[in-house]
């Protein structure tokens, strides 16, 4: 059963495309990511899908509706948490717990509520009292509240501490458990691979690739090697030294080396045998396969290649 | 599946938590309910002794002048003032995005807020009315409380409806604050709820005349002021009023917005730029 089917979706603003022709689907139970960089589109498309938005053109279908003209009902149905959505900093997490609760149908029990994110300790602490990422997990409590069939999640771990984004992600793989649609979005590549049954990635309001994380990282061969650059070698002269032992491009990022390489056997030798020679200590030397933000990188990167050969 | 909760009972708790939330906001407490009880006894202790003319010719005490005037102008505080102020201050938290994503309907959600206003403004008005009756030697006429309370509907009505006008068409909450202050207390100067000034120059009698708060503070006075005969209904006053009431309603229906002020000038703004990319 499809849960979210959108095609062909637009959102212009004047002439900025925000949306430009999307089109993707999301079954039921599923975990999808929208994965991009600020600016890339995700936002607004969630925001269409929850009816926060008109669409500028394309059709869009949210458990059997529109969201645009759907009423209560629909809104009974999802949940919602949103990148930064205030809560009144006047009332304990109790109280707001139940005030939202109180307008759905069929709410979550405040104690399951509070249990399944965390904030037993703080079930009578005003909102206004709490730190950014439990005030976070107040939103997803009132995402959850009205026990949805789909919840949207923009941005739920942005700002967390890792620990808190740990919990976070074992709080929205169990929902996926039981059988909740997710749509995220996110720009943390991990959070994708580790949380979503299929990844969206989005450039420039559409969508440059699909599949689960798996699939896009098989697309990607090769294996990286990473290494801090050297004292000795000026950053200036790093793509010239590297690039010819590896016998590949190398990027480089702060003082951070990075190729990816088909053969890595012969090109680790080499790159080590340079260095014994040279004397140097190749810090933080790894080899590992690729990651989902090698096939991000490169599929942004090729996007913006060839949108500068595009231009005149 | 159970059913939604009722209308009545999801208006009844959005009232309560908005009257909560008031409660919590000590500053809003004071400056709506506290400062005009303070100003009473300072304008009495300052000008009690005076009396003034009313329209009619007749006699005012400055006593029954100041009680119902400010107890009209605390109305006046809890609804346009205490709206203007606290509905753009949870537009921008993303507070009105949040709940218009929930099954809530809107209307009960800006309901609650309306009607806790008219309740804190009753509170208020029958505080002001307490102290002038115990203090001031306020008259209490039993055949002019229709009147009174009539008087203080359409006001309280008229004024919420321009507060949710003035939060329409002001979006970003620290500008709707000011402007509500600063639309409300030069008004109250010319409305003769601070002074009652007799040879007052003709432009701010004028001023005074077209905007409602005037009328408001001098039906609400009528109420109180033994000179007017019972049942003491001003109703050209009251229609004047309510003709600003219907106005506010209007404009608030037509630019309401629930959007933060700071995301949603997102495609404005880009739009805005855009424009000036090519104009450039």
């Amino acid at each position: 059963m499809t849960v979210v089917a959108v095609t062909d979706l637009h959102k212009h603003y004047g002439p900025v495309r925000a949306v430009d022709g999307l089109t993707f689907a999301i079954g039921a139970g599923e975990v999808y990511a929208l994965l991009g960089s600020n600016g890339a589109g995700k936002s607004t498309a969630v925001e269409i899908l929850e009816g926060h938005r008109t669409a500028t053109s394309g059709t869009v279908e949210v458990l059997g509706v529109d969201p645009a003209h759907a009423g209560r009902d629909f809104r009974d149905r999802i949940g919602i948490v949103l990148q930064s959505s205030g809560v009144e900093s006047e009332f304990t997490v109790r109280e707001v717990i139940e005030l939202y609760g109180g307008c759905y149908r069929n709410p979550r029990p405040l104690d399951q509520v509070v249990a399944l994110v965390g904030l037993e300790e703080k079930v009578d602490a005003r909102v206004g009292s709490l730190s950014g990422g439990q005030r976070r997990r107040v939103d997803l409590a009132l995402g959850i509240v009205g026990r949805p069939e789909l919840l949207f999640l923009d941005e739920p771990t942005t700002g967390f501490d890792p620990s808190a984004r740990r919990r976070s992600w074992d709080l929205i793989e169990s929902l996926g458990d039981d059988g909740t649609t997710v749509l995220l979005t996110t720009h943390y590549l991990d959070e994708a691979e580790h949380l979503a049954d299929r990844v969206g990635v989005l450039s420039r309001g559409q969508l440059i690739a699909e599949g689960s994380p798996g699939e896009l990282i098989n697309q990607v061969s090769g294996t990286m090697v990473s290494f801090m650059l050297p004292d000795s070698v000026h950053p200036d002269a790093a793509a010239a030294t590297f690039g010819e032992l590896l016998g590949v491009d190398i990027r480089l990022s702060g003082r951070l080396v990075e190729a990816n390489i088909e053969q890595p056997t012969a090109a680790v030798h080499r790159i080590t045998g340079w260095a014994i020679e040279s004397g140097v200590e190749l810090d933080s030397l790894s080899v590992s396969r690729v990651s989902l933000e090698e096939v991000y990188l490169s599929l942004t990167d090729s996007d913006v290649a060839n949108d500068g050969e595009a231009a005149p | 599946m159970n059913a939604f909760p009722s209308a009545v009972r999801q208006l009844a708790a959005q009232t309560r938590y908005q009257i909560v939330t008031f409660v919590r906001i000590p500053v809003a407490v004071f400056f709506t309910l506290g400062l005009p009880l303070v100003m009473l006894v300072l304008f009495n202790a300052l000008f009690g002794n005076n009396t003034f003319e009313t329209e009619d010719g007749g006699q005012m005490s400055a006593q029954q002048f100041y009680t119902g005037g400010l107890a009209a102008f605390t109305a006046v505080s809890a609804t346009f003032t205490n709206l203007a102020n606290m509905v753009p201050i949870r537009r921008d938290e993303g507070v009105l995005k949040r709940w218009r994503g929930t099954p809530l309907p809107m209307w009960i959600y800006l309901g609650g807020f309306i009607i806790s206003a008219v309740l804190i403004a009753l509170v208020g008005v029958v505080l002001m009315l307490t102290l002038g009756v115990v203090v001031y030697d306020l008259q209490i006429e039993a055949a002019k409380m229709p009147a009174a309370i009539v008087t203080f509907l359409i006001g309280v009505g008229s004024f919420a409806a321009l507060g949710m006008a003035l939060a329409a068409v002001v979006k970003s909450a620290s500008s709707a604050s000011a402007a509500a202050n600063a639309i409300i207390l030069p008004m109250a100067f010319v409305s003769n709820i601070f002074i009652q000034v007799d040879d007052a120059p003709t432009w701010i009698t004028t001023l005074g005349n077209i905007f409602p708060l005037k009328h408001f503070a001098e039906a609400f006075q009528d109420c109180f002021t033994p000179s007017v005969p019972a049942p003491a209904f001003n109703w050209p006053s009251l229609a004047f009023i309510a003709a600003w009431g219907v106005l506010g309603i209007v404009i608030a229906m037509r630019f309401f917005t629930f959007e933060p002020s700071g995301s949603a000038p997102r495609g404005r703004r880009s739009r805005r730029s855009a424009v000036a990319a090519t104009t450039d």
